[in-house]
């Protein structure tokens, strides 16, 4: 293992000397981040740092001046006390007192994080293996975002973007000045929504519903990271929240919403099997691929194969069943809430006709309406 | 138990009762000592495997994008290295270090209960086996981080969970009867004249680790079972939609979690506090203080779990409580860390390579001990929860910490135990070489986190590359090194130097009293002691 490594290493160590730095800026410290919140936060970060700083050459100064002053090798000769209440006493009382000034800022910053009363915006922010989706509860709008890094970058065999794992396809995009509430939960294991540039790290547990806020005050993209071990793609789901003026929020919900109208349109269209199958690829890309991967061969015995797979090439009552209302106890998720009927129906032909499995099927947004209907 | 004293009068050099000979001394063997190496060699073997892993994490965070492994084994290399170094690495070290030194320390023969000794050594490869043995089953190994989060562990497992949940019931009843034992030896074999309060820190920290132990192992077999009703037996403690909680795990986990890092701390405290003074040559300061400091640390620890749930959504009171109790740990702490630097002070100092290790162990377990108390401030704590900054914390407490207080503690005992003087200077080499590693692999963890990486990730965004190739190479650096560390040992072994009875001029303590190495049985007469 070391040995393998060890002209890699080489190699690295040498580029990382020559040029100095081999991708870009060193981040170090806390963002300053965009709300009252998040400055408060770091101010808290940096008083306490700086208290433990000046703490440790304190205690490391005495011990510096033992190890240069005190050597055997000076003939320094021991002393022989070992005791005494008072030095006992005083080092015990000042570092209560300091920490009492301590918990006196955290507390006051933490009393804000927790007033989420008096919102303007509530977003239902629901985490799924792995994406996220957001629904804007008083819009009737919601869609789910995605990793956009592409897979050849992921795998180096192409170079990496300036935001390399920290991309959606379809950021969360909120107004500036206004008091957001987020209301966030998961569907399936327990994630946790965190944007370092608001300082909001909320866990989604599945089951329950956990508040938090922000009130951004610059417009920009802020990207953050799903931060609790959700599974095998847990560093693959990022969040990127783009903050906009109020008119060009609302110019962005009206367009939102016009798509939607668009989406119900479509499923009472006549689909040709190549628009289905087209359209169903990328669906199977976007949302499938990172389980049953996109030769669709899975990694059995967890993530099972669709080529070849019984279900796939059987009774496509039976598919739909699957796909619209997952597998319980597996990772397979009931999709029937995540996509809408044309893309299922979309994905469903499309996984029946790649790969060589050639069943010629088709299967048409209305089938999964009427799946639906029959409440299966 | 004093009876056990009472029909053995032979003395310290009747050597009538050695040891067996060939592979059953080592199966059927009840003796202190003995269990104590095969405690002290089989931590190392896991160490050493719990390292290999370590080094397939940091070769996969080398640079970013995939190239080693896939997410899914990185995940069970995260979890088996957590997993085995906590509880095949630094737990038995410590009860190879008790088992070796408690009886010498007190003046006992052995420890109380013998037999049950040799148990709970046992006990330990056959639970380790099948851990490791799951990287081989369908679906792999656990793959849920060490600290194992329900529904993640449990409805969204792989199958191999349930054999993890035996080998971790194996692990804790092998503690559980590892501390019954301490416990008792301690209370029950102390040499007459051996007062409470003359036990040297090393024995005083073992009893307060061994009731820790007591109190939390059955917690932990509790969360396991659960999880196991859960996934077999239809039971939703952790299913939301059965009408259970998921953060009821956490609760009950940390519940056991926190006591659990002291465990992995307290002994360590032992060990230096015996090593500072002797190469300050000046007596502990503070000794009382020092053992009212480890039970308030104990303590406390009850009381501070839920500072690892920070972000889970719980009511500001709680929050505000948890906050203020987990700061308040700081305190104890702190005294420690000032009576050890004021033994050092105005002392005569040498550096041999124990010293060595117990001073990086002062001062890094300090850095440690602050961005714990960073970590204690809940809304900071928002940004740091599952960031490389807590990682770089518990690496902090627990590589220096308790790694570097045990090597400090083998270093300090060795020519105890086999007779044998250490290579000096390769001693030193295998210190700074650690020392050297550690830091370039675990510093730089301290400002990604900042930064915002999160941690268990198998690949990151490009702000972070630059510190992760660094941390890389030092972890290199510190895995290589402790192949160094074998070799010193069994160079001791085959042909150290003899060492004298008393090894190092300023030690004090009845392990001193015995020659080096200690008759297979010793102190079968009770010492005098002053
Ligand atoms: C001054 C003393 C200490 C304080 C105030 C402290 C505080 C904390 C806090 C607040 C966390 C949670 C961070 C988070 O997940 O957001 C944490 C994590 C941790 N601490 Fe400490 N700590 C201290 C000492 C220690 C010691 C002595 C050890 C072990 C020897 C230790 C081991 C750990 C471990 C293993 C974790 C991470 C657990 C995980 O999530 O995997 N800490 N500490
Ligand atoms: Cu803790």
């Amino acid at each position: 293992m070391l040995l393998g490594d060890k002209p890699k290493l080489i190699a690295a160590v040498s580029t990382l000397l020559a040029c100095g730095s081999v991708y870009g800026e060193w981040g170090y410290n806390l963002p300053q981040g965009v709300t009252e919140v998040s400055r408060s936060i770091y101010d808290l970060h940096m008083t306490i740092f700086w208290i433990c700083v000046v703490i440790g050459i304190v205690v490391f100064g005495v011990m510096f001046w033992s190890m240069l002053m005190h050597r055997k090798s000076l003939g320094a000769k021991p002393a022989a006390f070992h005791e005494n209440t008072l030095i006992e006493v005083i080092w015990t009382a000042i570092p209560f007192l300091i920490l009492v000034s301590m918990a006196v800022p955290a507390t006051q910053t933490l009393i804000k994080v927790y007033d989420t009363k008096e919102s303007d915006i509530d977003i239902q922010i629901t985490g799924y293996q792995w994406k996220w989706h957001y629904k804007y509860l008083a819009d009737d709008v919601g869609f789910f975002s995605n990793l956009s890094t592409p897979k050849a970058e992921i795998a180096n065999e192409e170079p990496k973007g300036d935001h390399y794992l920290l991309e959606v396809d379809e950021p969360m995009v909120v107004p500036v000045n206004k008091k957001i509430r987020f209301l966030i939960t998961a569907n399936d294991v327990i994630h946790s929504w965190w944007v370092p540039d608001l300082a909001v790290k909320k866990d989604a547990i599945p089951g329950f519903i956990n508040e938090a806020w922000t009130k951004i005050e610059e417009p920009g993209i802020y990207r953050g990271q799903c931060a609790e071990l959700c599974g095998k793609d847990h560093g693959f789901m990022p969040i990127v929240v783009e903050a906009k003026s109020e008119e060009d929020y609302q110019t962005w919900l009206v367009a939102k919403k016009e798509a939607a109208a668009k989406e119900r349109e479509l499923r009472d269209k006549v689909w040709t099997q190549e628009e289905l199958y087209s359209r169903g690829e990328k669906i199977y890309n976007k949302n499938c691929a990172a389980c049953h991967q996109p030769n669709g061969e899975g990694v059995p015995p967890v993530f099972p194969a669709i080529k070849g797979s019984e279900i796939a090439t059987g009774e496509p009552q039976k598919h739909i069943a699957v796909v619209v209302n997952g597998v319980q106890g597996t990772a397979m998720q009931a999709f029937g809430k995540q996509l809408s009927e044309v893309d299922i129906a979309a994905v469903i032909t499309y996984q029946r006709n790649a790969w060589g499995n050639n069943t010629g099927d088709q299967v048409v947004p209305m089938d999964i309406v009427k799946f639906n209907e029959a409440g299966q | 138990m004093s009876a056990v004293i009472d029909d053995h009068t032979h003395t310290a050099d009747d050597h009538h009762h050695g040891p067996a000979k060939g592979f059953m001394r080592w199966v059927l063997t009840t003796n202190h000592k003995d269990i104590g190496t095969m405690y002290l060699w089989f931590s190392f073997a896991m160490f050493l495997t719990g390292g290999l892993m370590a080094m397939v994490i940091r070769s996969e965070l080398f640079q970013p994008g995939l190239q080693i492994v896939d997410p899914e084994f990185f995940n069970q290399m995260t979890t088996l290295h957590g997993l085995i170094m906590v509880f095949g690495a630094v737990m038995p070290a410590f009860v190879g270090l008790a088992n070796w030194m408690v009886p010498m320390m007190i003046g006992a023969p052995d420890m109380a209960m013998p037999r049950m000794n040799n148990w709970s050594f046992w006990i330990l490869p056959f639970a380790f086996f099948i851990l490791i043995s799951s990287l081989f089953m369908e679906g792999g190994a656990p793959n849920f981080g060490w600290t194992f989060y329900a529904p993640l562990s449990t409805t969204y497992a792989p199958p191999s969970v349930t054999f993890f949940i035996l080998s971790v019931h194996m692990m804790g009843i092998s503690s559980i009867m590892g501390a019954i034992n301490i416990i008792a030896t301690i209370l029950n074999l102390r040499a007459p004249g051996m007062t409470m309060m003359k036990m040297p820190l090393f024995v005083w920290t073992w009893l307060i680790t061994a009731f820790l132990l007591i109190a939390v192992m059955p917690v932990l077999a509790g969360v396991v079972t659960m999880m196991l009703m859960d996934i077999h037996f239809g039971t939703s403690f952790f299913n939301a939609g059965g009408g259970g909680d998921p953060v009821l795990f956490q609760h009950v986990f940390w519940f056991f979690g926190h006591p659990e890092v002291y465990i992995m701390i307290l002994p360590a405290f032992g060990a230096v506090s015996a090593i500072i003074p002797t190469f300050s040559r000046k007596p502990l300061f503070g000794y009382t203080s020092m053992v009212y400091a480890t039970a308030s640390i104990a303590f406390l620890s009850f009381i501070v779990w839920a500072h690892h749930m920070f972000t889970v959504g719980m009511p500001l009171t709680g929050e505000l409580f948890f906050m203020y109790a987990t700061m308040l740990i700081a305190v104890p702490t702190g005294v420690k860390v000032f009576n050890w630097v004021t033994t050092m002070y105005r002392g005569a100092l040498t550096f041999e390579t124990p010293m060595l290790f117990a001073i990086a162990f002062v001062i890094l377990f300090t850095i440690g001990g602050f961005s714990g108390l960073m970590l204690a401030i809940a809304p900071s704590d928002f940004q740091y929860h599952d960031t490389y900054f807590v990682v770089a914390h518990f690496h902090y407490v627990l590589v220096p910490g308790a790694i570097f207080g045990i090597y400090a503690g083998i270093y300090y005992w060795l020519p105890k135990w086999t007779g044998h003087m250490y290579d000096e200077l390769l001693g030193k080499t295998h210190f700074w070489l650690s020392f050297i590693g550690m830091n370039l692999a675990f510093f730089p963890m301290h400002f990604v986190g900042l930064a915002g990486m999160p941690r268990r990730i198998p690949d990151y965004a490009l702000q972070f590359a630059n510190f992760n190739m660094i941390s890389s190479v030092g972890a290199f650096l510190f895995g290589a090194t402790q192949l160094l560390f074998l070799f010193i040992v069994i160079k001791t072994i085959i042909n150290g130097k003899k060492a004298s009875a008393q090894v190092w001029d300023g030690a004090e303590g009845l392990e001193w009293t015995l020659p080096s190495p200690p008759p297979y049985h010793t102190f079968s007469t009770p010492p005098d002691i002053k």
